[in-house]
């Protein structure tokens, strides 16, 4: 047992703060490029457990890290784009402004 | 036995006939000259067969029914239901009075509906009504005998209704079936019954597991026979369903003599007498279906005597004789109930075709004039004697026989319902009571025969000086079955003469092995001797005494014309309006039925809670869920975020523990 | 001494997420979880994940947080007032984020021996390195075959076809962009 699996519990722990910091950020903001940034440290914290893990189970954790980091960085070219295009119409990135699923 | 197997075709004859008449009805011009040939046609080849089937069985009389399957119909679990044919002695007999009568009054309408615009629809209604009655009368179980139950009420409904144009008409058409729903209902339910207690709905079967599967004058078959009855009293025009046959009136009259008198409204007779074994195990019912038989000769005989349209009064008087036959088959005497059922069909299709003539040559004469008087109403008539002898003289042979004077034919079947009604007073002397009326109701139909003939064709004629040249005698082709009609009258009574007539019960022996069954429980020992004779000289001195008051109390009085008579009153007027019957039953039961329908169940059943609370309101409770839904629907990120949330932290509760 | 740095590094990576969330502009949100993601970085050294460390500076802190500055640099957006939500928003905020960081926290308590405890309640897999052999494999072959090695093999082998997917979804992604980001077509 190296010196890391001893880390297994802080590190899951740090990581659920993390994400609780991201959880809180995505409600606190109304600017939507800040909403990504949080989606993105949510993501990170997700990433942490898995790294932690892969020292239990193997070298899957660490594959699944690159899976999770390639959908991120779609994820944000996609998600950027389409804030780019909602800029454009609207001339604000403030998710007030934004209500097109109002019922 | 070969014969039998062709039994199918006296009903295909028919069914062609209709097939052919009713595409003749759909084409645009009339075919006259076809129709006229078909129509009567098949029923001329129908009644051969029956002759044949009718020779076979009296060469070799077998003592079971001969079986004609046709197709298996319903075949549902135990309850396999075939529609087969039975022929036996009592089908043979309805066989043979259907196809027979039935042919001639077909050549009747030959004349009588000639000009008439649905000719061809006429005819074709016919054919098809001869299809069910004999499917009615040849089926061997009671599913089978139930579809040409229904068929001829459709039939019925149909020609009642015929010329639809007027409302009146057509309301008798409907009366007519909804009464007979009623009367539906007591045979559905009494062959649910019948399944239930012997597990089989065929006759043969019935007669053969009643005496072991039911208990003799239990309540099980007291009420089989009671819902039986029911429906009796529907088809056949008894207390409480009558009042449907006097309004049936409003039909073609050659449709009156065959539906409403000869045929169609003895099918409840044919049924007491095909399930006599049910009947006879259950005093309790025969008594009903007697006493109810003989309280309608009585009740209906007294309306027809104040009764103005001369089909009214036959009306009156086929629910009468009706009633005499419930009487006969009440007492025991099946193989009298369906005598009288015979002769009865003989002496009454006489009478309505004659009065048919009647009306034809009177509705003529106010054609010639352009006269809007009824050619239906008695007191317009008169002394039509000089103009349609031949008429005339058959009509006065029905009457003799309606009336019960020897030697007509009428007298002996008559006679032979007292005395059965009188032998079984020995048993339950109520039937004496029955008796009583059954001999008054003797006198009354002897009395308004009387005056019906008197009015009709006696004294001085009223119908005006221009009319009464235009009164001619029907063509030939219409008196001719009157003039068979005629001789059936007179002879009929020959299938079944007593003993002290020098016969031997002929018609009696015949029908034996289908009433054995029913004799095992009940039979009826005619009197003999002196008591027959007694009885028989009273019924004839009856029948004679009511003929010549009814004659002297008509021709004594003068008849005014109908727009000049004056307003009945008393008892009069009450009889004259049929004590007022069918103005109770509208109070009683139609417009509180008219009142539940439209106030309860549409205003309130119907638009309030169906529509209103069903299926409005699920509508407006969804659309109020969807707005309560759609205010969710913020489009704001924030607000999904946090529903998201409390969702995942639901499930993270769930998880981790 | 790992621990110490350990609890260094996680001090640090909580501190610039706070900054993070909390920061006025969109600007310094960015670069504050670029800070984030150095360090953990360094935590994943500390945790044997030597590969995945580089890759998330380089990837992670590199490029995709270079994406979303050119993002907020394109919008131009000055200097906006904040973007903070009200007290109602806030009090949402503390109730939920403190619910769901409660429940995570259970996280905390957990070693490799209590894992084992608990997926094996028997006693002979109660000893974490023969229950969890995966790992110790990993990190022998870490050692004879060198880190990129220890990740390549099952990357290539066990998740190819996954791999692959991955290439069609960042296709995707990219003609997505561009098409969403292009003002004509």
């Amino acid at each position: 047992m190296t010196d890391g699996m001893a880390l297994l519990g802080p590190a899951l722990g740090l990581s659920a703060i993390l994400f609780s910091l991201g959880v809180a950020g995505v409600l606190l903001r109304r600017n939507v490029i800040v909403l990504f940034v949080c989606i993105e440290l949510m993501l990170n914290a997700v990433n942490l457990t898995f790294v932690a893990l892969a020292q239990l189970h193997g070298a899957s954790g660490q594959v699944m890290v690159f899976f999770v980091m390639t959908v991120a960085a779609a994820e944000a070219a996609v998600g950027l784009a389409i804030i780019l295009a909602i800029f454009r119409h609207k001339q604000s990135v403030d998710l007030q402004n934004i209500n097109l699923l109002r019922g | 036995m070969i014969a039998s197997q062709w039994v199918w075709l006296a009903v295909a004859f028919p069914l062609a006939g209709f097939l052919v008449n009713g595409a003749l009805a759909l084409r645009r011009a009339p075919a006259t000259t076809a129709v006229s040939i078909v129509g009567p046609g098949v029923l001329l080849a129908a009644f051969a067969v029956s002759l044949g089937i009718f020779f076979g069985l009296l060469r070799d009389p077998p003592h079971q029914p001969h079986m004609v399957p046709l197709w298996s119909w319903m075949p549902v679990g135990s309850l396999d239901v075939t529609l087969a044919f039975q022929v036996d002695q009592l089908s043979t007999v309805m066989l043979l009075v259907v196809t027979g009568v039935g042919s001639l009054i077909h050549l009747f309408s030959v004349g009588y509906m000639r000009e008439d615009p649905g000719y061809a629809r006429y005819f074709a209604y016919l054919n098809l009504f001869v299809v069910f009655m004999l499917v009615l009368v040849l089926g061997s179980n009671l599913p089978t005998l139930f579809i040409g139950w229904e068929g001829v009420g459709l039939c019925s409904y149909l020609l009642i209704g015929f010329w639809f144009s007027e409302k009146a008409n057509a309301d008798a058409g409907k009366k007519a079936f909804i009464m007979n729903r009623i009367g539906d209902f007591g045979v559905l339910a009494a062959m649910f019954l019948l399944w239930r207690e012997l597990g089989t709905l065929e006759f043969a079967d019935i007669a053969a597991r009643a005496p072991a599967g039911l208990a003799p004058g239990g309540a099980i078959v007291t009420l089989i026979t009671l819902f039986l009855f029911l429906g009796c009293t529907g088809k056949s025009a008894q207390i409480p369903l009558y009042t449907w046959l006097p309004d049936a009136m409003a039909g073609p009259t050659p449709v009156s003599a065959l539906i409403h008198a000869a045929t169609m409204v003895t099918a409840g007779v044919y049924l007491v007498a095909r399930t006599n074994v049910l009947f006879a195990m259950a005093p309790l019912s025969s008594a009903l279906v007697a006493g109810v038989g003989a309280v309608t000769a009585l009740f209906a005989a007294t309306i027809a005597l104040r009764q103005y349209d001369i089909k009214k009064v036959l009306a009156y008087s086929t629910v009468s004789q009706l009633g005499y036959m419930f009487l006969g088959v009440g007492s025991a005497a099946f193989a009298g109930g369906i005598f009288h059922l015979v002769t009865h069909a003989f002496f009454k299709a006489l009478l309505f075709l004659g009065a048919g003539s009647v009306i034809h040559a009177m509705h003529h004469a106010y054609h010639a004039t352009h006269s809007h008087e009824d050619a239906q109403d008695m007191r317009n008539m008169g002394g039509l004697r000089q103009h349609m002898p031949v008429t005339f003289w058959l009509m006065t042979i029905a009457t003799l026989a309606i009336a019960g004077i020897p030697p007509f034919s009428g007298f002996f079947s008559k006679d032979e319902i007292l005395a059965s009604a009188f032998a079984r007073g020995a048993e339950m002397p109520v039937y004496y009571v029955f008796y009583a009326f059954g001999l008054a109701a003797a006198l009354l139909t002897a009395f308004y025969m009387a005056r019906l003939i008197a009015m009709t064709f006696l004294g001085d004629n009223r119908s005006g000086a221009e009319e009464r040249r235009h009164l001619y005698e029907a063509p030939w082709i219409m008196t001719g079955p009157l003039l068979v009609l005629g001789i059936l009258s007179v002879i009929g009574g020959v299938i079944n003469l007593p003993v002290f007539a020098g016969g031997h019960h002929a018609l009696e022996g015949w029908l034996e092995p289908v009433t054995a069954a029913g004799a095992a429980f009940a039979r009826v020992e005619l009197p003999h001797g002196s008591t027959e004779l007694a009885l028989v000289g009273g019924a004839v001195l009856v029948g004679a005494v009511g003929l010549l008051l009814g004659y002297r109390a008509t021709l004594t009085r003068k008849t005014p014309p109908a727009r000049e008579a004056p307003a009945d009153t008393g008892l009069a007027l009450v009889l004259n309006r049929k004590y007022y019957v069918d103005e109770i039953y509208d109070a009683a039961v139609v417009r509180p039925l008219v009142w539940l329908s439209r106030v309860v169940l549409w205003k309130g059943v119907d638009q309030g809670l169906i529509d209103g609370a069903a299926v409005n309101g699920s509508a407006r409770v969804s659309r109020g869920f969807g707005w309560l839904g759609s205010r969710l629907q913020t489009g704001q990120v924030g607000v999904y975020v946090v529903f998201f949330l409390v969702g995942a932290l639901w499930i993270l509760r769930a998880m981790i523990r | 001494m790992t621990e110490a740095v350990f609890y260094v590094f996680a001090a640090c990576a909580v501190a610039t997420a706070s900054m993070c969330v909390l920061s006025r502009s969109a600007m310094s949100a960015v670069l504050w979880l670029t800070a984030t993601m150095l360090s953990l970085a360094a935590l994943y050294v500390l945790l044997g994940a030597e590969f995945v460390a580089a890759i998330q500076v380089l990837v992670y802190a590199g490029a995709v947080m270079v994406l979303f500055l050119f993002v907020v640099m394109l919008l131009n957006l000055g200097h906006p007032t904040t973007d903070m939500r009200g007290p109602a928003a806030m009090a949402a905020t503390v109730v939920i984020a403190g619910l769901l960081a409660i429940q995570l926290f259970a996280l905390w308590s957990y070693s490799p021996d209590r894992l084992a405890a608990e997926i094996a309640q028997a006693p002979e897999f109660s000893d974490p390195a023969s229950l969890f052999a995966a790992g110790q494999a990993t990190r022998d072959d870490a050692v004879a075959r060198g880190v990129v090695g220890a990740v390549a093999a099952p990357l290539f082998e066990v998740y190819l076809v996954p791999f692959e997917i991955t290439s069609i979804l960042l296709l995707t992604a990219i003609v997505g962009a561009v098409v969403l980001a292009k003002r004509k077509i």
